[in-house]
């Protein structure tokens, strides 16, 4: 019954409306004066040194973590996986198998077009 | 300036708009979390158990942009200078800066080449605490002119000419 959602859109539209008072009121009521200094990145004071993506930060982690996902994904499912193996039989251990070779094609198209190597 | 700033006349609904408006801005002081020397360690004082800096709602922020007080505690030499102006410009308005100590009202015993004598070189002070170092009870004293400078400032109704205004650039 949409009846018993009630609350929460009663609850949804209170959050919007007084959200939005509060933002307009203190738009209203408070002092408004940017200039670039005040704009300026925060550094405790000093000019900062450099780009932040030339860094420290290396992109490089971003591809190593997207492949961790892929086997973090991959252990999630094989221990399911091996709680009821008794009871899938064949079928299960078989479709398993082509679990994993999926994602190895995929490993493996990453591993070919260079996503491992450590380009500085 | 904000959008509604110093636009009205005084009758009673303006006048307790006010009274909030700053009620609210003289109980939540929250200054920058640095110091610049030994005075610092009497600001820390004050901050910490024993004199409790939290109970007038000061609370240490570690950005400019949340903060609403700059505490000058120590010696402002030239290099740190325009240091401590840029992170006063950083600030969100109003602002207010406390010059805690002789040396950053005045330069104190350091009359050198090095040494900017006096903050208010630099940036606009609101209080001076005396001393070197001033106690913690004399910053709490700071604190207290200060929220007692806030408290008659004219926020939506329009300056009187005869007092002056309210320095907040």
């Amino acid at each position: 019954m949409p009846i018993d959602y009630l609350p929460v859109f009663l609850m949804v539209a209170v959050v919007v409306a007084l959200s939005a008072f509060i933002l307009t009121l203190s738009r209203l009521i408070r002092p408004h004066n940017p200039y670039p200094e005040k704009n300026r990145p925060y550094e405790c004071g000093v000019d900062h040194v450099g780009e932040a993506s030339a860094g420290l930060f290396k992109v490089q982690y971003f591809v190593i973590a997207i492949l961790f996902v892929v086997f973090d994904v991959e252990t999630m499912f094989l221990f399911p996986w091996a709680v009821v193996l008794q009871d899938m039989g064949l079928f299960g251990y078989i479709e398993m198998f082509v679990f994993i070779v999926l994602l190895l094609v995929g490993f493996a198209y990453a591993w070919i077009k260079g996503a491992l190597e450590w380009v500085s | 300036m904000g959008v509604l700033s110093n636009q009205f006349q005084d009758n009673v609904f303006f006048a307790s708009s006010d009274a909030i408006i700053n009620w609210s801005r003289k109980s939540s002081l929250w200054p920058q979390t640095f110091g610049i020397a030994c005075c610092a360690i009497e600001m820390i004082s004050a901050g910490c158990a024993r004199y409790d800096l939290d109970r007038f709602g000061v609370v240490f922020r570690p950005s400019p942009r949340q903060s609403d007080v700059m505490i000058v505690a120590g010696t402002v030499t030239r290099k740190m200078a325009p240091i401590v102006r840029r992170l006063y410009d950083q600030m969100a308005e109003p602002r207010y800066v406390i010059a805690m100590g002789t040396c950053a009202i005045s330069g104190g015993v350091y009359n050198t080449y090095a040494v900017v004598q006096g903050v208010d070189h630099v940036v606009p002070v609101d209080i001076h605490v005396a001393g070197c170092p001033p106690r913690p009870e004399a910053l709490l004293h700071g604190f207290v002119q200060l929220q007692e400078k806030i408290t008659g400032t004219r926020v939506l109704r329009v300056q009187n000419p005869d007092e002056p205004a309210m320095e907040t650039s």
